[in-house]
């Protein structure tokens, strides 16, 4: 097999058997970019040299037996984390060229590993989206077929994991946006509990909903790289300052006796019999392995995609008005007043869906309204919450689709807002909630594309959520099918 | 519930958003759609129900208010679009 077509655990025991140099190793990764990159666009910058230098400084680790878990290995970042390095866009024309005067902490941890920063993924503007359409550049495909979406908002990172531009990589989640790329493009994806990973450095779109996480080719990969970049950070309040666990510990120790909750609600009208059918049988595959499938109810879900709607776009529109051309990004000057250059600014800047959803927040938090939306809304959060919680004090963990239907066709959904919104039914009370969650492949639809299952844990629990993931993975092996390209 | 196209101007300038005629009409029809599901919320009787700003763990965040570096001036600059006199140069504000 060529190298990077390795996982990270596994390419981590070649290098550290001396099987391979991380130059080696990263130079198989940039011929493969060079062949397939030109027809997945998985990326909005990949500089060789770069990737080259930090190959070399690595071998250096290797040799000098101060190698980490992730020296030498080759990371992909989403291009909403900033790095000194490669330009830093949001996959949006107001920060077109903007390379960051600071790493953020994920940068920063990276490089501190001695991994290979790859390059910066492709996004949907500032995460706003479900397919990475949404992007100024062009649209991400899906490796397992180029005519369809790779999901969002981080396709970028989950397409370049499938097509092995990049042994795994990094994303942001606000309400699915790692785990429904994944879903799409046959990857797994993790959000982990909200606090666990520093935000620092993350441009933010909804401050109380984002989250960073892994994009990996398996389950153990997702555990190491979590391992990588968790952890208290001074430079974000948010980050909690429980010590994060080794994800490893326990990791392969099984399902039997764990209790697996179900929801009804994720099962339901408008999600494609094929993803039912998957999620069924892997209902059947965990009770295999020994667990107790318990079936709950969370009957505020109907609810969340509004809730969320209201949150994440209010959250947004005050994030958002940071970008008026006055620190950095691209001005727009038309010789007016101030207010004159902030409005062109932001009119030239911004893509329609960043509109949509500032107009959005912007009403929802206007006199007159705030009670009614606004208010309402984080009324609601609380009860989707709660219904968390209480199914949590009879399960460890929760069992659902993570995508009503598998990868769809580009253009497909760009016309209906609502209906894109839709695309995240099942990944958003996770992001309410804070609860960490994982995405992995259990099958293919009629169309040959992949169909993602997920668990949702306790708040804090990854072990839990990852110890499933593995159970499955271990019993199956949709992890290992691969799309032609 | 609908929002007229005067709304969206309001609402854009609030924003600060210019909006083209064409994007002034298509938001009116989008925000009226989304904000019509949105509506589904009223079904639910939220009364004494205490609002979640958001899921972090509550705890003490507070930290001593002692100096420490910062970004410096020069690399803060460095990224602007318009920089005079060492600070950032922004268009005339008032006559």
């Amino acid at each position: 097999m060529e190298p990077y077509t390795w996982t990270l655990h596994e390419a981590r025991a070649k290098l550290d058997a001396g099987d391979i140099s991380a130059v080696e190793l990263t130079a198989s990764l940039l011929y493969r970019i060079e062949q397939v990159e030109p027809q997945v666009l998985a990326y909005n910058c990949v500089a060789p040299e770069l990737v080259e230098a930090q190959a070399e400084a690595a071998d250096h680790l290797i040799h000098d037996g101060k190698a980490g878990p992730l020296t030498g290995l080759g990371i992909a970042l989403k291009d909403n984390m900033i790095t000194q390095d490669l330009p830093t866009t949001c996959s949006a024309r107001l920060l077109e060229g903007f390379v960051s005067p600071t790493d953020g902490t994920i940068a920063a941890k990276l490089k501190e590993a001695g991994s290979v920063v790859m390059g910066k993924t492709n996004m949907d503007e500032f995460a706003m989206g479900s397919s990475t359409e949404n992007s100024a550049t062009e649209a991400t495909r899906n490796p397992w077929d180029l005519n369809r979406a790779p999901g969002g908002s981080s396709g970028g990172s989950a397409a370049a994991v499938a097509a092995d531009l990049c042994l795994a990589a990094l994303g942001s989640d606000t309400g699915g946006s790692i785990r429904q790329p994944a879903s799409l493009c046959g990857v797994v994806g993790m959000k982990p509990t909200y606090g666990r990973v520093s935000r620092y450095g993350l441009v933010a779109f909804a401050s109380s909903l984002d989250q960073i996480g892994p994009l990996t080719k398996d389950v153990e990969d997702a555990a190491l790289l979590l391992n990588a970049v968790s952890g208290n950070d001074p430079l974000d309040s948010t980050s909690s300052k429980r010590e994060a666990p080794d994800f490893m510990d326990g990791l392969k120790d099984g399902v039997a006796g764990m209790r697996i909750g179900v929801p009804k609600e994720y099962f339901i009208d408008g999600t494609d019999p094929a993803v039912l059918t998957a999620v069924q049988s892997a209902i059947q595959q965990m009770t295999k392995l020994g667990a107790e499938i318990v079936e709950i109810s969370l009957p505020h879900t109907p609810y969340a995609v509004s809730t969320y709607y209201l949150i994440a776009t209010a959250e947004a529109s005050s994030n958002l008005a940071r970008f008026d051309g006055v620190r950095y990004g691209n001005r727009v000057d038309n010789g007016g007043d101030l207010l004159a250059m902030y409005m062109a600014t932001r009119e030239a800047g911004f893509g329609p869906e960043v509109k949509r959803r500032i107009m959005l927040g912007t009403y929802a938090l206007s006199a007159g309204y705030y009670d009614a939306y606004y208010k309402k809304a984080q009324q609601v959060r609380s009860l989707i919450a709660q219904d968390l919680t209480e199914a949590f004090e009879q399960v460890d963990v929760l069992l659902t689709p993570t995508s009503p239907t598998g990868a769809f066709k580009l253009g497909e959904r760009t016309a209906d807002p609502l209906k894109m919104y839709l695309s995240d039914i099942y990944t958003i009370s996770a992001n309410l909630a804070g609860v960490p969650a994982i995405s992995q492949p259990c099958g293919l639809d009629g169309n040959g594309v992949p169909i993602g299952l997920q668990f949702i844990g306790r708040s804090f629990d990854e072990a839990s959520v990852l110890k499933a993931a593995w159970a499955f993975e271990n019993a199956t092996d949709f992890h290992t099918a691969r799309p032609a390209l | 519930m609908s929002i007229e196209t005067n709304e969206v101007r309001k609402i854009a300038q609030l924003a600060r958003l210019e909006l083209t005629d064409d994007e002034v009409t298509s938001l009116s029809a989008d925000m009226s759609n989304i904000l019509a599901y949105i509506a589904q919320l009223n079904e639910l009787d939220t009364t004494g129900v205490p609002p979640l700003e958001h899921a972090a763990e509550a705890g003490e965040t507070m930290r001593d208010d002692t100096p420490r570096p910062s970004l410096e001036r020069e690399r803060g600059l460095s990224v602007a679009p318009k920089v005079e006199n060492g600070c950032f140069a922004v268009p005339k504000i008032i006559e």
